[in-house]
């Protein structure tokens, strides 16, 4: 056949639809996606502002019992202190001692302007400094949900891998293996752990409440591997002469990571919800340990005198589930190409006007 | 029908554009056609030209990012900026689409008769048995065997070329004025796709509708087209009746686009070098079947039977056959991607009908492999470069800077820059990727080559650079090649040999010419005389040839 010299070029093949991502490396559009989901970026900065706010106000401990290693934090009383400096004496409206000080209404409303004072998330019944309890209740929710989390993720994918990739007789005993751990009843389960391991501290009751949180990422990434097996660049891999172990991490992994991710931010925010649950019904986190599912189980009986013993625990749950899940969100936007993302507003309203100045 | 002169569907000025990322880009700019009424009209360009936004901007099928200007008038009336009540009315009974895949065009939870009732009731007032009535008519009319029973068959117990021809009866189902199809024959096999044309234009005779049809192959053009116009990144290239654009195209883009299309008997023989002849085969499958395991329920499936075939240095076998033939499976088990249940496999001189990994291991030194679809055989999460290096780093022939060197000599190799070494596949064309997947397969400098429909996602001109390209290597580098493939007019450009296959089984064996011009079996004969040419004088010719010998 005769030298073809047709001029078509090959660059334009791609046409419109790769015009977004042109000359970017896979990350690169991965994190400009999900910059570009406003819900996302902002949990992301809130989430960020309460880690940072919840560690550093009363300081992280490190460490088991002999070898304890402190640095302090910055907010000045702590959980065991009681009656720091006359608190009691802020009364409110009605008569009930230690409201919260913070004062967000500006004075042109209320006259006080606006304060933080001593105590700003009030103070406990017997005059704790409610703010130091919060924090410290965070702290070790946070501490649960990222060990659950990290736990989960882990087990959940290596055995997901593992079958999805091998099939046959190792997929048939690992999935029934995963559906001995689901039709269990995570109260059940959660509550026997509680109770056995309860008192052992925050740690131990996390890592086996991380032992069953991995089922439902089990499953995902198996699917995900039985696609991607299928596909021809493993087969690729495989003449190249690559290891089963190197097809596995090398190929297959990196092409899930978008589900794992995804599954993996709803692993968290449930796994802060099961600790709150379990502390709640008192087979969690026990005192003199403080969380913040047993903040709100300890003082329901105060909710109906002072209300904000149950309020700030609770909007810190939800704020924290709530910035997870639309993380969660953002990511899975990012990582699904085929994601068609529509018109808004804004653009419409810049295409129109161009349009026009083009016209 | 309208009874005046008025053309069907009238398009003026008409542009299409897309919002990417801040700025307007052009899909179609400045068409205007027209089709009149028992007459085609085929658009033919390359991917990415922009024929099919035009198909479904006509009936402002677009995508929210999109906009439409200018003028499409279906019988006289403007549909640009019209009521979505009134394109609503519109489309499905005065203009229907056929699309290129009949398997994800049809619903398929649904049978294909309720599909094409819901279609009739939608647009007319007609009762379930009625319109039952008038269904099994339609798909009488599509030549459907078995219409009664086939109007409770849902869409995944009918062969493709029996979906397509639902489709066709669906879309046909309120007498359309107008009918575009695009693409309506690409996923199917030659013999299918000649049923599926000689359908359309029956079709079009009977029913004096006006096709609109899209496409990329040049054959399926001459065959049908009244008037074709010729599409390149937007712009109309060329316009005129099919007469004009095949025997005296005026621009050098038609001219190049006729050029690229392989023509069967076009080339000379090509020769085995003479040093290579008398030495011992390269692959041997002897008496080969291949099963897939049963799994579940489900039994096992002998993909292949008693399939025996050589391959001697230096030689490019073709081996040709519809999907479902099991050409791939001999592909995959000639370089022990799959185990062989009967007879054996030998490559230079290892058996490997059961292969251990071990013995795996040692025949990849030898093997390459191209795959068929380049979006699919490239890691996604990988640079190229690092692609191409893996069997050189894995074998431990090269590593750190000798395997840089490596890999931007086999860039060099395929005629693509070094800098690419770092992109990522989604970065490339189909084209330059399925040059990258050369570029892997040959790393390692096999003795035996197997490409598997290597050409079947690329345009005709990509596939011309692509099939020049193997051809210049295969020269230099002297490896056997097993070509997998559907289309007879590539085997015709590249092989020495050509084997046909049928249900897993080998239908026969032979050269080039033996082959093309003096086949000894029905099949072959069938499948060679299925192939559009892009005359249309000469597809007229061999289109009345095989209606006679029917």
């Amino acid at each position: 056949m005769k030298k073809s010299t047709v001029s078509t070029s090959e660059a334009n093949e791609s046409g419109i639809e790769n015009k977004e991502t042109d000359g970017l490396n896979q990350r690169q559009i991965i994190v400009k996606r999900f910059f570009k989901h406003k819900a996302a970026v902002a949990s992301l900065i809130t989430l960020i502002s309460i880690f940072v706010v919840v560690y550093t106000s009363l300081g992280i401990t490190i460490g088991f019992s002999k070898f304890k290693f402190s640095i302090p934090g910055w907010w000045p009383y702590k959980i065991t202190e009681i009656d720091p400096e006359g608190a009691m004496e802020n009364i409110c409206n009605g008569g009930v001692a230690g409201c919260p000080t913070l004062d967000l209404a500006p004075s042109f409303l209320d006259g006080d302007g606006i304060r933080f004072g001593a105590h700003p998330f009030g103070t406990d019944i017997i005059g704790t400094d409610y703010f130091a309890l919060v924090m410290r209740g965070a702290q070790q929710s946070i501490l649960v949900m990222l060990i659950v989390g990290i736990l989960g993720i882990v087990i959940g994918t290596v055995i997901g891998a593992i079958a999805g990739y091998f099939g046959g007789v190792v997929d048939a005993v690992l999935m029934r293996l995963t559906d001995m751990f689901l039709v269990t009843p995570t109260i059940v389960i959660g509550a026997v752990i509680g109770f056995r391991f309860g008192n052992l501290g925050v740690v131990p009751l996390a890592i086996m409440l991380g032992l069953f949180a991995w089922m439902g990422l089990a499953r995902f990434v198996r699917t995900e591997f039985l696609t991607l097996r299928e596909r021809e660049f493993v087969d690729a891999a495989r003449v190249a002469g690559a290891s089963d172990r190197r097809i596995i991490f090398k190929h297959i992994l990196p092409n899930a990571i978008g589900i794992i991710v995804v599954v993996g931010t709803l692993l968290l925010s449930g796994a802060i919800l099961a600790e709150t649950a379990l502390s709640y019904l008192g087979f969690g986190v026990r005192p003199p340990d403080v969380s913040l599912g047993l903040l709100i189980s300890e003082y329901q009986g105060s909710f109906s005198i002072s209300p904000w013993l149950f309020w700030w625990p609770g909007t810190l749950i939800i704020l924290i589930a709530l910035c997870i899940n639309f993380i969660g969100d953002g990511l899975r936007d990012a990582f699904d190409p085929r994601q068609r993302r529509h018109l808004t507003m804004k653009d419409r309203k810049k295409a129109r006007e161009l349009s026009e100045a083009s016209a | 029908m309208s009874t005046t002169n008025q053309p069907v569907l009238q398009v003026s000025k008409f542009n299409i554009d897309f919002w990417v990322e801040g700025v307007w880009y052009p899909a179609a700019i400045d068409m205007n056609f027209d089709v009149q009424a028992g007459k085609v009209l085929a658009i033919v360009g390359e991917s990415g030209s922009g024929k099919t936004s035009i198909a479904m901007g006509l009936m402002d099928l677009l995508a929210s990012n999109a906009r439409v200007s200018g003028s499409v008038k279906v019988n006289g009336v403007e549909m640009v900026g019209a009521k979505k009540s009134l394109l609503r009315k519109t489309r499905g009974a005065d203009v229907a689409y056929i699309f290129q895949e009949p398997m994800t065009a049809l619903n398929p939870l649904y049978t294909i008769g309720f599909q094409i009732v819901e279609t009739l009731r939608t647009h007319f007032d007609m009762g379930p048995q009625e319109a039952r009535t008038r269904a099994i008519e339609l798909i009488t009319m599509v030549e459907i065997p078995n219409p009664e029973g086939s109007f409770d068959k849902y869409p995944h117990q009918l062969s493709g070329g029996q979906r397509q021809r639902a489709m066709i009866a669906q879309s046909l189902a309120c007498d359309p004025g107008l009918l575009v199809a695009d693409e309506p024959t690409t996923a199917l096999d030659v013999t299918v796709q000649a049923e599926i044309l000689d359908l359309i234009r029956n079709l079009r005779d009977k029913l004096n509708s006006a096709i609109l049809l899209i496409t990329h192959d040049m054959g399926v053009v001459a065959d049908l087209a009244d008037h074709i116009l010729v599409m390149k990144d937007g712009l109309t290239v060329e316009y005129g009746t099919s007469d004009q654009i095949f025997n005296r195209p005026e621009r050098p883009y038609t001219q190049e686009l006729l050029a690229a299309v392989p023509k069967l008997g076009s080339v000379a023989v090509r020769q085995l070098q003479p040093e290579l002849v008398g030495l011992p085969p390269v692959l041997k499958l002897q008496n080969v079947s291949i099963e897939y395991p049963k799994k579940g329920r489900v039994p096992a499936f002998r993909a292949v039977t008693d399939f025996s075939l050589e391959i001697f240095p230096g030689e490019i076998v073709g081996l040709v056959g519809e999907s479902g033939s099991g050409k791939t499976t001999v592909g995959r088990a000639a370089i022990g991607l799959l185990p062989a249940v009967e007879g054996k496999i030998e490559i230079v001189g290892r058996d490997i009908t059961k292969p251990t990994p071990q013995e795996l291991r040692e025949i990849r030194r030898f093997t390459g492999i191209v795959f068929q679809d380049p979006g699919s055989s490239l890691n996604p999460r990988l640079p190229i470069g690092e692609s191409i290096g893996e069997p050189l780093l894995l074998s431990g022939d090269a590593k750190g800077k000798e395997l840089d060197r490596r890999v931007e000599d086999l860039l060099d190799s395929v005629e693509l820059p070094k800098s690419y070494r770092n992109r990522y596949p989604h970065e490339l064309s189909g084209g330059q990727r399925q040059r990258v997947g050369i570029a892997r397969a040959l790393a390692l400098t096999p003795s035996l080559l197997i490409a598997d429909e290597p050409t079947s996602a690329l345009d005709v001109s990509v596939q011309a650079r692509f099939l020049d390209l193997l051809q210049n290597l295969q020269d230099k580098l002297k490896f056997a090649c097993l070509f997998i493939t559907h289309d007879l007019a590539v085997v015709d450009i590249l092989s020495h040999r050509i084997a046909v296959m049928q249900d897993g089984r080998l239908v026969e064996v032979g050269t080039r010419d033996q082959i093309l011009k003096n086949p000894r079996e029905d099949y072959t004969k069938r499948l060679i005389g299925a192939v559009p040419v892009p005359n249309p004088e000469a597809q007229r010719i061999r289109r009345e040839a095989r209606l006679a010998s029917k």
